[in-house]
């Protein structure tokens, strides 16, 4: 007697694989939180509010030929937030983390977006990253500590979503 | 009187090249870190930190030629002297290191300490760290210990061959001032030379010592059954 190529067995395997491959990384497409809650807030990351100082100036630059750029939305719908101040600072080519001219302030624009143009950043402590921070009030506090790919990288972006506080 | 003249000048030459290949090795990747781009903005703190992490990468890898006399000019005892000197060099050039880092940023500093940080080599600086406070209190009390030498050694590699692996770990994960290819290189003879000198010291030499012992026993032995 031959075994048929599709059973019961067979069936229950493919399902199963199918399934995990949905909810894993890097498809996915189902997650529980997603279900439940939509936009999933932006944690703050580890080392992020190292070297802050509160209430960094709004500047129109921090220097020249480097982008720190990014989103901010709100936790839930995700829909874009304008007006909400972003703080920035880095070690640059002018200074480490604690130069008060390595601080600076953008808001977002009406589609959520900010970007800040400064000195190019170098590597700091081992890696070559920026800090950005979230910290007025109407929102949780997010501190983000993007870390650039490589150090000749004249770029760097983070992301925010935004939990009422 | 001259092939013994001859005999001496090569060795004195031979001694010169390993001097030579030793210094660069070490030195090479120390002076490229000194003029490295990125120190444009760093504060003297920061830059001294920098160069005497790489100051004690490099010692790391002098340390085990030291110990077991390897170079030209240092042997025996005064390869042992010297491989003290260079221990506190090493504790001294860490001191700093871990200093000038406190002072450059102390939340990053702290973070690395506290086994927080996101950066995930500092996982190993800190483990090299340690085993360099056991490495001090095992050379400082070695007298209060009251070890028997071969546990004392064998307690003494062990922890030596810790700080090595994890040094080396920690530097190869950095980005930083040190060029990537000098880096390699001195990680590299660090490792390679404290493995084979641990194999030589603690391996070859007690069989080669045992080997020759018991052909003098041997030796003797047949004496004797001759004259008697």
């Amino acid at each position: 007697m031959k075994a048929p190529a599709y059973n019961r067995r067979s069936f229950l395997i493919g399902a199963g694989l199918c399934s995990a491959s949905l909810i894993r990384p890097p498809l996915g497409l189902v997650s529980a939180a997603n279900a439940a809650t939509g936009v999933a807030p932006t944690a703050s990351m580890r080392g992020g509010s190292n070297n802050y100082s509160p209430n960094a100036p709004l500047v129109d630059n921090l220097g020249k030929g480097f982008w720190v750029s990014g989103t901010v939305r709100k936790a839930g719908g995700g829909e874009p937030l304008s007006n909400v101040r972003i703080q920035i600072w880095a070690a640059t080519e002018r200074g480490g983390e604690r130069e008060p001219s390595n601080h600076g302030s953008v808001l977002t624009a009406a589609d959520g977006t900010f970007r800040l143009e400064m000195s190019q950043i170098l590597p700091n402590f081992g890696q070559p990253h920026a800090h950005l921070a979230y910290d007025d009030g109407a929102f949780k506090t997010v501190f983000l500590r993007p870390v650039m790919g490589s150090r000749s990288d004249t770029s760097v972006q983070a992301h925010f979503v935004l939990a009422s506080a | 009187m001259l092939p013994d003249n001859k005999q001496a000048v090569t060795r004195r030459l031979a001694g010169c090249l390993v001097w030579a290949a030793v210094a660069g090795l070490s030195l090479w990747p120390v002076l490229i870190a000194a003029a490295s781009p990125y120190i444009v903005g760093r504060s003297a703190v920061y830059i001294a930190a920098g160069l005497a992490g790489a100051l004690s990468l490099a010692l790391l890898f002098v340390q085990p030629l030291l110990a077991a006399g390897l170079l030209p000019g240092l042997t025996g005892l005064h390869g042992r002297r010297w491989h003290r000197v260079a221990g506190f060099l090493i504790v001294a050039a860490v001191a700093v290191h871990i200093g000038g880092l406190y002072i450059t940023s102390p939340p990053d500093a702290l973070d690395a300490l506290l086994l927080v940080s996101p950066t995930p080599f500092s996982i190993y600086g800190v483990a090299a760290m340690w085993g360099l406070v056991l490495t001090v209190v095992l050379v400082a009390f070695r007298k209060h210990l009251r070890l028997r030498p071969l546990a004392w050694r064998i307690i003494h590699n062990a922890l030596v061959a810790g700080v090595v692996a994890t040094s080396v770990a920690h530097a190869l994960l950095i980005e930083g001032t040190m060029g990537s290819l000098s880096k390699i290189v001195l990680c590299s003879c660090a490792v390679l030379t404290t493995a084979a000198v641990t194999l030589y010291l603690r391996v070859i030499k007690p069989r080669r010592k045992r080997e020759a012992l018991a052909q003098k026993a041997h030796g003797t032995a047949s004496d004797l059954s001759a004259r008697s």
